[in-house]
């Protein structure tokens, strides 16, 4: 099941999780590899985005190891984490903004916070051209639909050019037309050489992705981790 | 030097950073009142160290330096007995001069009391001798012995027995002055550690958004160390003015005699308040770092 990890990589190894009742998941493996485009599905309440916060050490396995980037996530302090978050973009599925800052600051915070605003002014424009926001800039994120809120969470996950892609269910609230631009920017970077791993209940994304570029679908049910066959 | 480094972090300028946490018009303006309340109490609380200090410092000159001597002797007698007082005082070892005082100096002293009528003439009064001292100053045990001997009608009076008590209180008071800025440099301490942590936990939800997006502890920080500095520092300007302004209009009456004419500063004393502020802002720094730091290790 895991593909062999090299530098720049996540990887799970017989990871569980428990969030104090029962697990949610036991000995499950997985590794994002640079280049690699992952698909994740399973029924609702299963754990796909508690596996995903696994992968960016917004949780910590209760057994099993959680290697980010070469190192075990349990031996990383906090400023390590960060840092290891700049590599790592995330689309969440609640889209995590600041309310108060006007939705250009808020696609830019990754570079902010890294002391790398001068990066935001390069890539800001052409990105919010191509998730389609270039009109919506200076509105504050409250003010935006559930759809424009989910293309701007995915131009703030790739703003920092990270290594890996994590995106919980980034369509979900998108219509086809733009869906499909998402995946293709998704595919773009993808090609780069960038990790990515998508939660998704979307067939037809994972149908059209796999059209597009070589990808795995995984399926999380009753606590394991399976590929899903062709039938897809 | 890694202390220091993370110290200039913590206090560069960084607009984004403040600007990634909301305003919150609450807390800013009871810290601003905070600190313009505290340093206003701070300045009347250094105007009364200095002034004490300055009291206990005159007092303790005078009283090192002069001393008086009584004479009481049947009329005929007086002027005999000051002769050989005047006598007995320049051949004592750390006596700079000796003088009697003339009757209308003596009439000078005693007018405030009395008023300028009085016939002094007809009154038995003492005859005073100025005692100046040098800097070494005289054996007062070894003076009396003597005078006893020669001038039956002296009363060496050095001061010391009454001024003493004076000087140590005035000496107190501006302990009290001191310990009062300390109290009240803590108070504010305690006072915008709270704000801070008030604050903190009002932005739990923006804290982990900058968390998620890959900020440090120290850029979270940064953003509430420096409002509440900043903040600080204003007000504490504002309250150290205001207080000093106070003190500079506090009214002059010679009512009101030696201490409370005194009340204020001397000279560069003035300047002393200037210290308030950048003070208070240290003291907010230190404050709020150390609240945030404990609130992001908890929240984390
Ligand atoms: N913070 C939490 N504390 C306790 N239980 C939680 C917490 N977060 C999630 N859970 C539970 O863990 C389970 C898995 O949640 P998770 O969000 O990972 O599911 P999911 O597969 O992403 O679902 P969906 O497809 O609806 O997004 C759910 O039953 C949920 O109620
Ligand atoms: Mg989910």
């Amino acid at each position: 099941m895991s593909v062999a990890g090299g530098p720049g990589v996540i990887e799970l190894e017989d990871v569980s999780y428990s969030y104090g009742g029962g697990e949610l998941f036991s000995n499950l493996s997985l590794t994002l590899a640079p280049g690699s485009f992952q698909f994740l599905t399973g029924p609702s309440g299963v754990g796909k985005t508690t596996l995903l916060k696994l992968c960016y050490g917004d949780l910590i396995a209760t057994s099993g190891r959680v290697k980010l980037f070469g190192t075990d996530a349990r031996k990383v302090d906090r400023d390590g984490i960060a840092l290891a978050r700049r590599r790592i973009g995330v689309v969440h599925q609640d889209c995590q903004f600041l309310d108060h800052l006007p939705l250009a600051e808020n696609i830019a915070l990754p570079l902010t916070v890294a002391g790398r605003q001068a990066e935001a002014e390069q890539n800001l424009g052409e990105l919010l051209t191509w998730v389609g926001l270039s009109h919506q800039v200076d509105q504050l994120p409250p003010q935006l639909s559930g759809g424009e809120r989910q293309r701007a969470a995915l131009a703030r996950a790739v703003i920092v050019s990270p290594d890996v892609i994590i995106a919980d269910e980034p369509t979900g609230n998108i219509d086809w037309e733009m869906s499909q631009r998402l995946l293709r920017l998704l595919v773009e970077l993808n090609r780069m050489g960038k990790a990515v791993l998508v939660a998704t209940h979307d067939l037809n994304l994972i149908r059209a992705a796999k059209a597009q570029v070589q990808s795995r679908v995984l399926r999380l049910k009753g606590g394991r981790l399976q590929a899903a066959g062709a039938d897809l | 030097m890694r202390r220091f480094s993370l110290l200039l972090s913590l206090l560069a300028g960084d607009p984004q950073a403040d600007r990634a946490v909301p305003p919150t018009g609450y807390t800013a303006r009871l810290t601003l009142f905070t600190a313009g309340a505290m340093a206003f109490l701070a300045v009347f609380a250094m105007a009364l160290a200095s002034t004490s200090g300055r009291l206990a410092e005159r007092w303790g000159a005078e009283l090192a330096r002069t001393s008086t001597l009584r004479i009481s002797a049947p009329e005929a007698q007086v002027d005999l007995q000051t002769q050989a007082a005047l006598r007995v005082l320049e051949s004592t070892p750390g006596i700079a001069s000796a003088r009697a005082l003339t009757s209308e100096e003596e009439q000078a002293l005693l007018e405030p009391w009395f008023g300028a009528q009085l016939p002094l003439e007809d009154l038995p009064i003492p005859q005073l001798i100025e005692i100046v001292e040098d800097a070494e100053g005289y054996d007062a045990t070894g003076l009396r012995a003597r005078l006893q001997a020669e001038v039956p009608g002296a009363m060496l009076d050095d001061h010391a027995a009454w001024r003493q008590p004076l000087v140590e209180a005035a000496g107190r008071l501006r302990l009290l002055g001191w310990v009062s800025i300390l109290l009240i440099g803590a108070a504010t301490g305690a006072m915008i550690t709270l704000a801070a942590q008030a604050a903190l936990s009002a932005n739990a939800q923006v804290i982990r958004v900058l968390r998620l997006v890959g900020a440090r502890d120290v850029y979270i920080a940064r953003a509430f160390v420096r409002r509440f500095t900043v903040r600080t520092a204003i007000g504490a300007a504002a309250g150290a003015a205001a207080g000093t302004l106070a003190l500079a209009i506090l009214p002059r009456g010679e009512v009101a005699g030696g201490f409370l004419d005194g009340l204020g500063f001397s000279g560069a004393g003035w300047l002393l308040p200037v210290l308030i502020p950048p003070l208070a802002a240290l003291v907010a720094f230190l404050a709020t770092r150390a609240a945030a730091m404990r609130s992001l290790e908890a929240q984390a």
